[in-house]
């Protein structure tokens, strides 16, 4: 029975390792932030080399500046478009550097270079509600300094930024406390009236969508956010023609245009890649593409339902199996010892701690971006409800029949294979079974760091606010782990028969 | 300390022992001779240490000082496991495994000990008719006996590996008085041939009476009186002895 299910999670994890199949091949990888425009420009970038016969490996939605830059630097993707004020104040943590030449001055001792300017100035903006604006009189940003009862929400990313909110209530003067919230959310959230101003990119489509009035930087407070692609030198060298097509791509979005693709997306529901083939077709004079027109791929709902399904089955799976397997094996070595068993639920329990999102961060320093890191952070986040519960069960067998175990002349290892170990398995399923719940919702955050599953139409439907597809995701998700509770309840009856 | 030498016949000699658990001092030097092929039974109250005793036999606890000597020698701190085998525990309450059933409760170290199959029926089927146990629950779980059955079934395991001694912590006093009476009868036959040694924990009077040889009486870590049931009916040497046997009479 022991040895049947040990043999049995032992066996799935190796299926879901060998069916992760690497990629042999050597592809242009094209990353992109979880918002809207980055998605879109990567998708520009992808669709233009495939034109030209160029293989691409598209890691969309990753979960952040610090994730993208880490993910460059590491060689795990290759490109991705930055923005200026980003890479000065965020990356390189330098305000006073703002021009492309001295960025990439600084950035050469990185390995690093900032590919010429598209073309447009994405810089942040603080947008209102226009009655809210109208009635108020607010038209500067310094106006809300006389509105302290005003509820400011800004995406978490402005909170945090030397060039967000910090240096901006100092230079504002503004009295407000403030809170986050998700970017995507946050138009909505300010047409509903739940909130009075954000942060806003100033190409933002959902700017026309929305009656939102953009207030003036007049204090010249925020610097220029010019986007370029962003590539390490080495690849410069070894994807001399793939980076050739990226640069021309330099100088062919304005603004305007900008703003107008992002409102395609935004406001009249057309996906990344028709927005992209369709600005890659009118541009195609212009950037001396081959003549034939970008296939677009038809993406049919329940072949990417089940590949994203599978993916993340691959995902929790692994990390569960691992769970199970390593967190077993130390409870059984831990357990005896209550201060050593004290002392490592305590740390699973520490770790647990660890918000998510920056525990997959941490990750990419080590194991980059994509599946590895994602299936490790899970299991980190496994292991707490399983060591947790078999150090319990192991360590509260009934005394007297411990007591009788010795005395009959069993080994330790046969009072734990006879006595301690099935008399602790349902309580040790009940911790799998746990750990199998958790780790099936908090896999949808490795999305943001490029992991797939079914986090990815959720990662894509918050940077579109689209309900729809965030749904895509989020109620196979909660389907999967309903029917994880119910699969490992009927395992833990099973398991528990014969019990009192 | 080398009176062991007078005590050939001895199958568990107490030299000096003495044990505290913090503060409380259970035995301060004790010595106490259990003689081989006899039953004796240690009587006394709850708390009057006598579990304590009968688990620094088995090596369950340990003396902090004296020497416990069972078959004739010290007992081999490297080399419990098989020092246990020789000797069978049966517990109140039975404490058989939830999750075996009745048949592997009882098999369970033979096959360990890597008994043929063949062996291991013939004697499980031997202890069967001895505890007067029918073979039909040779698979039912223990929830499913009652507590004589599990009680009988907890003696089958003590008698498995043919102990050479057996300890018995009070096996008889979780169940009513006429189940209670068809262990002493189970017990006594399994006696009546070659005795196994036995040390007997209770606190009833009446069983250690009907059951033992020789009869010790334990208070407060301190033996009071020992020698044959009769005698000590006969002349108890202190109130509390005559308070134990007035309780039974």
């Amino acid at each position: 029975m022991l040895r049947s299910f040990f043999s049995a999670v032992f066996l799935v994890g190796l299926a879901l390792a060998l069916s992760v199949q690497a990629n042999q091949s050597n592809p242009v990888r094209v990353a992109s932030k979880n918002f809207a425009e980055n998605y879109l420009l990567a998708e520009i970038v992808a669709q233009l080399l495939e034109g030209e016969d160029i293989a691409v490996e598209r890691a969309f939605g990753l979960g952040g500046t610090l994730i993208c830059y880490q993910a460059l630097l590491n060689a795990e993707i290759d490109v991705y478009v930055e923005y200026t004020g980003t890479l000065s104040q965020a990356i390189l943590q330098r305000p006073e550097l703002t021009g492309r030449d001295e960025l990439n001055s600084a950035l050469t001792e990185r390995g690093i270079r900032l590919l010429p300017q598209l073309g447009f100035n994405n810089t942040y903006a603080i947008a209102v509600r226009s009655q809210l604006a109208e009635s108020l009189g607010l038209r500067n940003i310094g106006d809300l300094a006389k509105h302290p009862q005003l509820r400011l929400v800004f995406s978490h990313e402005f909170l945090e930024r030397g060039d967000g909110w910090p240096g901006l209530s100092k230079r504002y003067a503004l009295p407000q406390s403030v809170e986050g919230i998700e970017h995507a959310l946050a138009y909505q959230a300010i047409a509903d009236g739940a909130i009075d101003a954000t942060d806003a990119y100033s190409t933002d489509g959902e700017l026309s969508r929305y009656p939102l009035r953009v207030l003036a930087d007049d204090l010249a407070y925020f610097p220029a956010y010019m986007a370029a692609p962003l590539v390490r030198t080495d690849w410069l060298e070894q994807a001399p023609a793939a980076a050739a097509w990226v640069r021309r791509l330099a100088g062919t979005i304005d603004a305007e245009t900008m703003q107008r693709l992002n409102a395609k997306v935004a406001v009249e529901g057309m996906s990344y890649a028709e927005v992209a083939s369709a600005f890659l077709d009118v541009q195609r004079q212009t950037l001396g593409l081959s003549a034939r027109g970008s296939e677009m791929p038809t993406v049919r709902l329940w072949p990417q339902l089940a590949s994203h399904v599978l993916r993340h089955l691959q995902l929790t799976g692994l990390a569960l199996a691992a769970a199970i397997l390593i967190g077993l094996a130390v409870s059984l070595v831990v357990f005896a010892n209550r201060r050593l068993a004290n002392a490592v639920v305590y740390f699973c329990g520490l770790l647990q701690t660890v918000p998510s999102l920056a525990l997959l961060a941490l990750m990419i320093p080590i194991f980059g971006i994509g599946f590895t890191p994602a299936v490790v952070a899970l299991f980190l986040y496994s292991l707490l409800p399983i060591v947790r519960n078999a150090v319990t069960a192991l360590s509260t067998v009934d005394p007297t029949l411990v007591r009788v175990a010795m005395a009959l002349g069993l080994s330790r290892w046969q009072q734990l294979r006879h006595l301690r170990l099935p008399l602790s398995l349902p309580m040790i399923f009940a911790g799998i079974r746990t750990a199998a719940v958790i780790s099936i919702g908090t896999a949808t955050l490795a999305a943001f760091i490029g992991a797939g599953g079914l986090g990815e139409p959720i990662v894509v439907g918050l940077s579109l606010n689209d309900t729809d597809m965030i749904l895509r995701g989020a109620i196979p998700a909660a389907m999967l782990a309903i029917l994880a509770e119910f699969l490992f309840a009927a395992v833990q009856k099973r398991v528990s028969r014969g019990y009192q | 300390m080398s009176s062991s030498s007078a005590s050939a016949d001895a199958c568990v000699a107490f030299h000096g022992v003495s044990k505290n658990f913090g503060d409380l001092v259970v035995f301060n030097d004790l010595s106490l001779i259990l003689p081989s092929g006899k039953t004796t039974a240690i009587v006394g109250a709850s708390g009057s240490g006598k579990t304590t005793l009968l688990q620094m036999v088995n090596a369950l606890e340990h003396p902090d000082q004296g020497l416990v000597e069972v078959f004739g020698e010290p007992i081999p701190q490297d080399q419990l496991q098989y020092f246990r085998h020789r000797i069978g525990y049966a517990v109140q309450g039975a404490g058989l495994f939830p999750h075996l059933s009745a048949r592997d409760n009882v098999v369970l170290v033979a096959r360990l000990q890597g008994w043929s199959e063949a062996r291991i029926q013939q004697r499980f089927a031997e202890l069967l008719e001895a505890m007067a146990l029918p073979a039909s629950l040779a698979q039912r779980p223990p929830r499913e006996l009652s507590g004589g059955q599990q009680q009988r079934l907890g003696l089958c395991r003590a008698l498995m590996l043919e102990p050479d001694l057996l300890l018995l912590d009070e096996p008889f006093s979780a169940v009513d008085p006429v189940t209670r009476l068809g262990l002493y009868e189970v017990f006594e036959e399994v006696q009546r041939g070659q005795a196994i040694s036995t040390l007997l924990v209770t606190h009833d009077m009446r069983e250690a009476r009907r059951l033992a040889d020789v009869l010790v009486v334990l208070e407060h870590g301190q033996i009071i009186q020992s020698g044959s049931p009769d005698d000590v009916f006969a002349a108890p040497a202190s109130p509390y002895v005559e308070r134990l046997i007035a309780s039974v009479a």
